[in-house]
């Protein structure tokens, strides 16, 4: 998860939402060995009690939820071939589409099958579309395993060339599939205020006017009471640590291992805060320390929370717990 | 009153939805969410210790922030902690769960509320992502793509009906509604919006494998929810694209002359997770309003109509007493 800010933007920030390597699934049997039938270039359905041939296969009956596909003589090749039983046109493809020009989102039912499976047509144009028409699969010369070792299907019936891939690979049993999706955002004006307050080096938090709680980083809703809270306080950058933990297990984007992280109740606050604790040997770190804010310079701030750098102590004595125990 | 013989009376007793936005103004779930929550308390005169249960509907993906819906909580005033739920789901499930929570019998109103803010991400990207993740979710058809399937296999049916959908405007938005128990909900609701039906039904998630013009679940839950047994005054439909009204009409089994969507309906404003909400809470105000007797609400989830509830609604103290224990 990656968010960055835009040069020249309106103040709008591209938040990316990205599992790097994709999600990996297991198949199961069913699923697999339709996978694997995909890898080798051919097309399997599986027969339901009524008889008919489901294609793609699952593991249930659609209708009665019975196991499929548990014995081979259950497993039935289909197609390649096959008829369009419906379609839509998309003039406009996205990157991530199977087809980088204009093409038709179908249901193709394969030859011997009685259920339709999603899929691209190329057909090069709208006009050559049509409810009933033939249609074949051009296969990969990649193929992995995946419903996209279908390039995509074409006019006609075919002959479906197989472009000849590797043998003697085990049955699929895995599926990773990318995803990535991507949102343009706006801070809040409640983020925006602590965000400028963070630029010159303020903590600042939003009062409830009912029950008085201070909230650090600020929020437009007492959590409390379900009531605005939305009168603004200048807040100091020193308090009390409340609870921590060192930390041992490396991370992206955090610091070199051991660090310390911990909650600070600051001096006027009603809920502790999330912050880094250093300047001192993680052996010394108590409950009841005494800490102020370490802040970047001045003339290297940003507009960041990243202007925090982390909290030190500051060597006065340390609180007793029955003064912070409500909030730890 | 199919199926509800021996259920609990429950109406809904407040609705409240937020002035949609079609380009995103900052605001947070906090934000969507709190006017409504006190808008429904304040209708009702319920304090918010009064609200027995709390049930949400949200989806994360539609910002790309795990627990998105966790900042909303915010705005119910969750301290000390409440009983609460939450639906990755349109909120009109939320209410699903709600009217059974409220028939255990110990509780007898419940908050309910979804939100969604449709602005700021790629629908397309995101419907793909919750379709079958071996077979559909890896070509990244979209909710339009899926949509168009269904239109043209309707137009080729016979259907009077554009193949080419439209989708409705991106909108940031959000629904709240209250339901009450008899008693209750004729202390705080001059005209109380009795549930006398409820039921949603699913169908296969292979779209191949279904008959894309017809809605059996929507037919099922219908029937269940006892749609025909009397006249249909209004009746607000989910329907985000414009070819799902007359399949939908058809299987509801409404009359020519019932008007469907007078709220304008989600192809005006489409707040996803709060658009199914919102048409119960229509259906609902109707009755409050005194326009209407009988009103039924519709809301659907997944591609091509895949999975659909419907609920019945009632003005009339006989409707009340229709659920009684």
């Amino acid at each position: 998860m990656t968010t960055t800010r835009e040069q020249g933007s309106d103040e709008r920030v591209r938040h990316v939402l990205e599992f790097p390597g994709g999600y990996t699934r297991s198949t199961g049997p069913v699923i697999g060995r339709f996978l694997t039938g995909l890898r080798d270039g051919r097309l399997f359905g599986v027969r339901m009690p009524d008889g008919k041939v489901l294609v793609p296969p699952t593991e249930y009956d659609p209708r009665t939820a019975a196991a499929l596909g548990t014995a081979d003589d259950d497993w039935v090749e289909v197609g390649p071939a096959g008829t369009v039983t419906t379609w839509t046109w998309i003039a406009e493809p996205r990157a991530d589409h199977p087809l980088d020009r204009p093409f038709a989102w179908a249901l193709i039912q394969p030859d011997g099958a009685d259920t339709a499976l999603l899929h691209a047509v190329d057909a090069g144009e709208r006009e050559a579309m049509a409810t009933g028409m033939r249609v074949h699969p051009t296969w990969r010369a990649d193929r992995t395993g995946s419903i996209k070792d279908i390039a995509y299907f074409a006019p006609g019936d075919g002959p479906a060339e197989v472009p000849p891939s590797e043998t003697d690979l085990e049955p699929v049993s895995m599926l990773t599939v990318p995803s990535r999706l991507e949102y343009r955002l706006r801070g809040g004006t409640v983020w925006n205020r602590f965000i400028d307050g963070m630029a010159v080096g303020q903590i600042r938090g939003t009062r409830c006017s009912t029950c008085g709680k201070v909230y650090v980083p600020p929020r437009g809703v007492c959590p409390a009471d379900g009531l605005p809270a939305t009168e603004w306080v200048d807040l100091p950058d020193t308090g009390v640590l409340t609870t921590f933990a060192v930390n041992n297990v490396p991370a992206a984007g955090a610091p070199e291992v051991p660090f310390v992280c911990g909650y600070v109740l600051l001096d006027g606050a009603d809920i502790a805060m999330l912050v880094l604790i250093s300047d001192v040997s993680w052996q010394e770190v108590r409950l009841g320390t005494r800490v102020k804010a370490v802040w970047v310079p001045e003339e290297e701030r940003t507009r960041s929370v990243k202007n925090l750098k982390w909290f030190a102590p500051t060597g006065e004595p340390d609180v007793p717990f029955e003064r912070y125990e409500e909030y730890v | 009153m199919t199926g509800f013989h021996g259920r609990r009376g429950v109406a809904v007793v407040a609705f409240a939805q937020s002035e949609h936005s079609f380009s995103d103004l900052g605001w947070t779930e906090a934000d969507l969410v709190m006017p409504l929550v006190n808008e429904v308390l304040a209708t009702t005169g319920l304090r918010r210790s009064e609200i027995g249960f709390t049930c949400s509907g949200s989806n994360d993906y539609l910002v790309g922030t795990p627990f998105s819906f966790v900042a909303a909580l915010d705005t119910i005033g969750a301290w000390p902690p409440i009983s609460e739920s939450h639906v990755e789901q349109d909120a009109a499930w939320a209410l699903y769960e709600a009217w059974v929570r409220i028939q255990h019998g110990d509780v007898d109103t419940a908050l309910v509320y979804g939100f969604g803010k449709g602005t700021v991400g790629d629908y397309a990207g995101i419907s793909s992502l919750s379709y079958d993740p071996y077979y559909i979710a890896p070509l990244m058809p979209g909710d339009i793509g899926m949509a168009g399937l269904q239109a043209r296999a309707l137009k080729d049916a016979g259907f009077d009906v554009d193949p080419d959908p439209t989708p409705p405007p991106a909108t940031d938005g959000a629904a709240a509604v209250i339901l009450a128990a008899a008693d209750v909900a004729r202390g705080v609701c001059p005209r109380p919006a009795w549930i006398t039906g409820l039921d949603h039904r699913i169908e296969p998630h292979s779209v191949g494998a279904r008959d894309l013009t017809r809605s059996a679940s929507t037919r099922q839950a219908a029937l269940r929810a006892g749609v025909s047994a009397g006249p249909v005054d209004f009746a607000e439909l989910h329907t985000r694209f414009e070819h799902e009204e007359p399949l939908l009409r058809r299987e509801l089994g409404l009359e020519e002359d019932t008007v469907v969507n007078a709220s304008g309906g989600p192809r005006k404003a489409d707040p996803i997770m709060a658009t199914g909400l919102i048409r119960i809470g229509e259906a609902a105000a109707r009755i409050h309003d005194g326009s209407a007797r009988r009103t039924v609400a519709h809301a659907t989830a997944g591609p091509c109509l895949q999975h659909n509830l419907v609920c019945v609604l009632e003005a009339g103290e006989e409707a009340g007493e229709a659920g009684e224990d």
